[in-house]
């Protein structure tokens, strides 16, 4: 294993991901040691327009893939409409590759409620919900716990801090269903129902949960703003670059010495990312890798220099998403990685659209032709259409992400493709999981 | 008890009669007449005694709402976490999503399915244990990652690794696990998922963090690096006094004129009494009214017409006359004319047939409302 140089160690940040240092981080009296509170404290002194002027300063954006600028979507809440207002946090983690956000509830769940607390503060919200998945049991208990601790201290319930001002905050599981990460999926499952995307407009900050204003985070945003509010927007602005600030935290898997959640200033190269890592592992080269999980359209090897930071990787044709970055290398196969991707899309896809739901179901069976060595030149063109016909036409962005693994792999690894419709590739699958394939 | 159950049906009597404190519990979260979202815990609820959603138990869920079975069934099916089969008493989940398939899960998940004879979704003949291969479980740093009733157990999983894990299961063991808290049965994990506090005494505390995840946070420390300029005074620009008006929530708290310290702590202690209060008096009120508010389908309309139009438990049964549009102009009158407008959702133009078979039915049929107050004729 090669040691990181100095100049590479120097673009760690750590702030969101510091207290997981402390192994009691998650009580209140060992997160109140380390700060904490200290921003709510600091927040509920000035008015909630001021609070949302210096989230705008600090040019934060949402840490759940799009990067929506946080400000201004809390600006867009309107005020004095008689209407009650709600935060809901998302929670439901559930990306592949993304680990991020589990390990910062389980280890510092007060971050997160302090942050939801001044976010709803200024928003005006006098409820919020956090919503998260199913599966994340213990990341749930902890925090679960931690909202325990908040209304027995005061932070939460009735004139919190004397403040006049007055939360409820709920936990609320999932149930295991990818599709609730979309925000609009996520309101209708919290409200009951089948988490199916809703139409937009309206938007959720004019009608979303029960019809009413509500502003959607991610668990990465909401962290986040104790610390702006405590350091300021300026030293926010010195981590990251001018239009992506701040720390982000990148979780590396797959093919590599060391993965791990690594904090670093938006704007890391996967290269420097992998040093930090320890390099590749031994034997394997890098080949291709998602930006942020799978529903980004994968980059490979001649991107390893790209800035990680919104707008440089999409100028290099992807989407930062969750920074999941998945590192794959020549060892691995990218049909077969891409199939495995679809099954996944395939069973999540929430059957409220026809695109997505169907052609899903086709790709996947397209795939498994392929890879059982019975794949002809014409799928290729099948699954180009196909995924033609799903992005773009889809009900919402899942169905997006479930096309681009297809149209990614298909640019730039086309021959692999072809190595197993030419027989020059052994095929991964055999006849039996090819049931219901023609 | 028994003068509160007496509303549910028989189907959902026996559920009712356990968990319908926790129910009431679960409705007391959400805002008054947004009952509804208390679905997915509730279903979560049901799982604690039955180990799956039976029949039962999308009852007991849709009386308790006031919805029907089948807008529960619908809920209830969407999700993968509740199941519509028995579950053993450990449900054991391989992820085999792409990163930790290609690291080794799906070999993990083969090795499992030989030696316990099961495939995904069943359940070994002892009970003991339902396997399942899962889809990320967002610990990829990990991978391949095997968990136990969803608590992360081992992590680098080797089928030999998985293996024992399973034969230590069956035979009545309870291994600690990787990162999460002590095992404990399905369905008593199930009760945390409704939003319950784990009971048992530490567990919360379980669980450290394994390398990975801190392994960025320790290199930093290791080299000293912290983010400079950090001051936690540092000043946020005031354009408006803080206790405007406007600023807060038009709570009857915010009313009175802060400022005076001591009438503040007392009014702030009353609040918390009052909160508590109006708690146990929410679910007192619906434990003595039997039956709980009546939730239907609460959605407002512009945002989704559809499910607005969902009939409730008391809607009564179809009469299978609708009303007839009014035609705007002579194409579309001769058009309304040839194909008379169905009722009940079945496609225009199948209007004689269609109302023929409703009619006769519903004449065959009681009333909906009758199935439930049933338990009370019996008496």
């Amino acid at each position: 294993m090669t040691q990181p140089r100095p100049e590479v160690l120097q673009k760690l940040t750590p702030v969101l991901t510091k207290r997981w240092l402390s192994p009691d981080a998650w009580q209140i009296g060992v997160y109140e040691r380390l700060d904490g509170y200290s921003a709510l404290r600091k927040a509920l002194d000035v008015h909630p327009d001021d609070l949302i002027q210096l989230i705008k300063d600090s040019g934060l954006r949402g840490r759940g893939g799009a990067g929506f600028p946080t400000g201004l979507k809390w600006g867009f809440i309107p005020q004095g409409d008689g209407k009650p207002h709600y935060l809901v946090i998302n929670a439901d983690e559930g990306e592949p590759g993304t680990c991020k956000d589990l390990p910062l509830m389980t280890y510092d769940p007060h971050s997160l409620i302090e942050g939801a607390i001044i976010a709803s503060y200024a928003i005006r919200a006098e409820r919020a919900f956090i919503y998260i998945r199913g599966e994340a049991v213990h990341a749930a208990r902890r925090l679960r716990h931690a909202v325990q601790e908040a209304y027995a201290k005061g932070y939460l319930g009735k004139n919190i801090l004397k403040s006049g001002y007055d939360l409820d905050l709920v936990v609320h599981s999932g149930a295991g269903a990818y599709i609730c990460g979309e925000e609009t999926a996520l309101l209708d499952s919290l409200e009951g129902f089948r988490g199916q995307p809703r139409l937009r407009p309206p938007f959720p900050a004019i009608a979303g949960l029960y019809a009413s204003p509500t502003v959607v985070n991610n668990v990465g945003t909401i962290a986040s703003v104790p610390y702006i509010v405590l350091g300021g927007a300026d030293w926010w602005k010195s981590m990251g670059t001018e239009k992506s600030a701040g720390p982000m935290i990148y979780s590396l898997s797959g093919r590599v010495v060391n993965p791990g959640q690594y904090e670093c200033g938006l704007g890391i190269t996967l290269r420097e990312l992998i040093e930090l890592a320890g390099g590749m592992k031994p034997g394997h080269n890098l080949k291709f890798w998602t930006p942020g999980g799978s529903s980004t359209p994968i980059l490979t090897a001649e991107h390893i220099d790209t800035p990680m930071d919104f707008e440089g990787v999409a100028a290099a044709g992807s989407i930062l998403g969750t920074t999941a970055m998945q590192i794959f290398s020549d060892q691995d196969c990218p049909v077969y990685n891409t199939w495995r991707w679809l099954e996944f899309y395939h069973h999540e896809s929430c059957g409220k659209c026809t695109p997505c739901r169907e052609g899903n179901y086709w790709m996947v069976r397209t795939y498994r032709r392929i890879l059982s060595g019975q794949g002809t030149y014409a799928d290729l063109d099948t699954l180009q259409d196909t995924a033609d016909n799903i992005f773009g036409r889809s009900f919402c962005g899942l169905g997006d992400g479930a096309a681009t693994p297809v149209v990614s792999t298909l640019k730039w690894f086309r021959d692999d493709y072809l190595g197993y419709i030419e027989g020059r590739t052994a095929p991964r699958l055999s006849e039996k999981s090819l049931v219901g394939a023609h | 008890m028994s003068e509160k159950t007496v509303d549910f049906s028989p189907a959902a009597a026996p559920l009712a009669e356990k968990l319908l404190e926790p129910a009431l519990e679960i409705l007391a979260r959400y805002p008054v007449g947004r009952e509804r979202s208390a679905l997915l815990p509730l279903l979560h609820l049901v799982q604690t005694e039955e180990g799956h959603v039976s029949p039962n138990g999308v009852a007991f869920c849709a009386e308790i709402l006031g919805i029907n079975k089948a807008q529960v069934g619908a809920v209830a099916t969407f999700y993968t976490m509740y199941k519509r089969r028995p579950t053993g008493e450990y449900l054991v989940s391989v992820c085999t999503n792409t990163l930790c398939n290609v690291m080794g899960g799906q070999e993990v998940y083969d090795q499992l399915s030989e030696h316990l004879g099961v495939g995904h979704d069943q359940t070994t003949a002892d009970g003991k244990i339902t396997l399942e291969h899962a889809e990320c479980l967002a610990a990829c740093d990990y991978a391949p990652v095997v968990t136990v009733n969803y608590d992360f157990t081992v992590d680098e999983a080797t089928p030999q690794s998985a293996v024992e894990l399973v034969e230590s299961l069956r035979n009545g063991e309870r291994p600690t696990p990787a990162r999460g808290a002590r095992i404990c049965s399905l369905k008593e994990m199930q009760y945390q998922l409704a939003g319950f506090a784990d009971p048992r005494d530490g567990a919360v505390g379980d669980g450290v963090a394994g390398a990975p995840t801190l392994r960025g946070v320790r290199l930093a420390q290791e080299h000293g690096i912290a983010v400079a300029g950090f001051d936690p005074d540092s000043p946020i620009t005031k354009t408006k006094p803080v206790r405007d008006e406007t600023a807060l929530p038009q709570q009857p708290a915010s009313e009175e004129k802060p400022g005076r310290v001591a009438s503040v702590a007392r009014k702030a202690a009353g609040a918390v009494k009052a909160a508590a209060g109006a708690v146990a008096e929410k679910v007192d009120e619906r434990r003595h009214a039997g039956r709980t508010t009546d939730t239907g389908d609460v959605k407002d309309p512009e945002v989704r017409a559809a499910e607005s139009r969902n009939p409730t438990a008391d809607t009564p049964a179809p009469s299978g006359t609708a009303t007839t549009p009014v035609p705007t102009t002579p194409a579309e009158a001769d058009g309304v004319a040839d194909n008379e407008p169905a009722g009940d959702g079945k496609p225009a133009g199948d209007s004689t047939r269609g109302e023929s078979i409703v009619s006769q039915r519903t004449a065959e049929q009681k009333p909906a409302t009758n199935v439930t107050r049933r338990t009370e004729e019996e008496k």
